[in-house]
């Protein structure tokens, strides 16, 4: 990766994990979102995050990157300080992709100018290498058929796959993702995660928001159990969602894994 | 009607059968009526109207035939008038609109000032104010009419289109800033690329409606004092009003025109955004 930093020696760090967190501290007004987080994610791993709605977890999710920013504590993203206002955040971005819940395409863009216009921009690439790649990138999560389409004319799983070869096709080295099938028909669902799959398989680093625990257990190295702003648990999806050590995991996992379940909740 | 009806027995228990009629007739009779009355209004007035004075104040054949050489050149610079005041009322817009919106608070104050300020005062007091007080005031001489007109009426036009085009610019969704945001883009590069974009093409309808009143306030710029060669289709109307005969048919005429200009705006605006709506709708 680049150095987005010209000087300072202590802000990045190659040998750095992908990402570090430390003392991660948001909050919207008088409501803290996030009350201290520590989380680390390295290279080549596969990380969910798990939890409660309202629980923080896209919140965390955008702090890496920087679309919220921090109260406090501090993010290492690729070894880069992001947190420290001498980083060039934009730098550090482009080499980090982020695949949203809403897709969030250029509506006024065909398929193949999306995945083009950051690496024309950005990474400055010419045209015809920019197509490449895209085109690419397009066959990877089997859209290379639709280039000219424009997103209105997808459907939603679609979409999302354009948006993941939009993401990759910044050659990123840290993908980040928001609940990528929440806003999905669930027959759409299958086709996301496989790609998603595919990309795990081939050794992409991955922050991934989710309410698919039966991805998280397949796919996570690692799974981390969020509520009211904390990490609850974390440890090998086996672990986390096979066997919980905390009531609070126990009781979403119940909620999740069988939704007519009505038991009350103890102690509540 | 009475309980016999096949309703009755259908669907008793919820909508029984009374002596009222149901929504559905009464609407029906309403309508009924409201066409009769149109129809007898139309009827009325085309009776009572007396055609050939109608013909002799409004569309007298002779004084049309007399006044249409000189239409073509007015056209021609009312058009001329409307475009430059558009670029000039669409680039000051823009930079206001990007000022209202921007993180620096004086950016922000001066767009509000200027945005209510020529919102606030005629076009004319300003159209007057280019004429002789700012060539006095500032000592430059603005030589081109038109340029005198495109600054004119462009920066009442601005006021307008700098809050048409910020509503556009806060219409686009976040997510898409965040999207572009999240490649790497900067704050400048996303505007550029994804928002403005998308702003123009929200904004198209009510930017139409910009235009075409533009249009119509270029027959203010009589007021610069025009030669001849210079005249709007405005001033050629009122001239041939005091000197022909005909009453208002050149009043009638000139306003076919503006008519000629401003009907295929709207239709092609009705066009762009119905290929707008398909592209974008989801």
């Amino acid at each position: 990766m680049t150095a987005p930093v010209t000087s300072s020696a202590p802000l990045t760090d190659a040998a750095a994990p992908a990402i570090r967190i430390e003392g991660l501290h948001k909050s919207f007004g008088p409501r803290e979102v996030l009350r201290g987080i520590d989380l680390e994610v390295h290279a080549g791993e596969v990380v969910c995050v798990v939890g409660p709605s309202g629980s923080g977890k896209s919140t965390l999710l955008r702090c890496v990157n920087l679309l919220e920013q921090p109260t406090a504590g501090t993010v290492r993203v690729l070894g880069t300080e992001v947190t420290h206002p001498d980083v060039d955040i934009d730098a550090v971005r482009a080499h980090v992709g982020m695949v949203f819940q809403s897709f969030n395409l250029f509506a006024h863009r065909s398929v193949l100018e999306n995945c083009t216009i950051a690496q024309r921009t950005v990474l400055r690439r010419p045209r015809a290498e920019a197509e490449r790649v895209a085109r690419e990138n397009l066959a990877r999560v089997g859209l290379a058929d639709r280039v000219d389409a424009l997103p209105a004319q997808l459907s939603g799983g679609q979409q999302q796959r354009v948006a993941i070869a939009r993401a990759l096709s910044m050659d990123p080295a840290l993908m980040l993702f928001d609940e990528p099938t929440s806003a999905l028909d669930p027959e759409l669902v299958g086709d996301v995660l496989g790609v998603m799959r595919d990309l795990a398989e081939g050794g992409m680093t991955m922050l991934v928001v989710t309410h698919e625990m039966a991805f998280a257990r397949e796919v996570a190295d690692r799974v981390v159990f969020m509520d009211d702003g904390l990490v609850v648990e974390q440890g090998p999806p086996e672990q986390v969602i096979g066997a919980p050590t905390h009531e609070r995991t126990r009781t979403f996992l119940r909620r999740v894994l069988d939704p007519t379940h009505q038991r009350p909740v103890a102690g509540r | 009607m009475t309980t016999q009806s096949p309703a009755a027995q259908g669907g008793a228990a919820l909508a029984p059968v009374t002596g009222r009629r149901s929504p559905r007739r009464r609407a029906q009779i309403s309508r009924g009526i409201q066409y009769t009355v149109l129809l007898a209004l139309v009827v009325v007035l085309a009776l009572a109207t007396d055609w050939a004075r109608v013909g002799t104040t409004f569309l007298d054949p002779a004084v049309a035939r007399d006044l249409v050489p000189t239409l073509g050149g007015a056209l021609v610079n009312t058009l001329r008038y409307t475009v430059a005041a558009f670029a000039v009322g669409l680039s000051l817009g823009t930079l206001l609109a990007l000022m209202k919106l921007s993180s620096v608070r004086p950016y922000r104050w001066i767009a509000t000032v200027y945005i209510e300020f020529f919102r606030g005062i005629p076009a004319l007091l300003v159209v007057v104010a280019f004429g002789y007080a700012v060539p006095v005031a500032l000592g430059v001489n603005i030589g081109s009419l038109t340029a005198k007109a495109a600054l004119a009426l462009g920066m009442v036009a601005a006021a307008y289109i700098a809050e048409t085009l910020r509503a556009g610019i806060e219409a686009v969704p976040r997510g898409q800033v965040e999207a572009a945001r999240s490649l790497g883009m900067s704050h400048t590069r996303t505007l550029v690329t994804v928002v403005i974009p998308q702003a123009f093409r929200i904004v198209l309808p009510p930017m139409t409606n910009e235009l075409i009143l533009l249009t119509k306030d270029t027959s203010l710029i009589y007021l610069l004092g025009l030669t001849p060669a210079q005249f709007d289709l405005t001033k050629v109307g009122r001239d041939a009003l005091s000197t022909a005969q005909g009453g208002l048919t050149a009043l009638f005429v000139v306003g076919a025109v503006y008519l000629i200009i401003t009907i295929p705006l709207g239709l092609l605006a009705r066009r762009l955004e119905g290929r707008t709506a398909r592209r974008t709708r989801s």
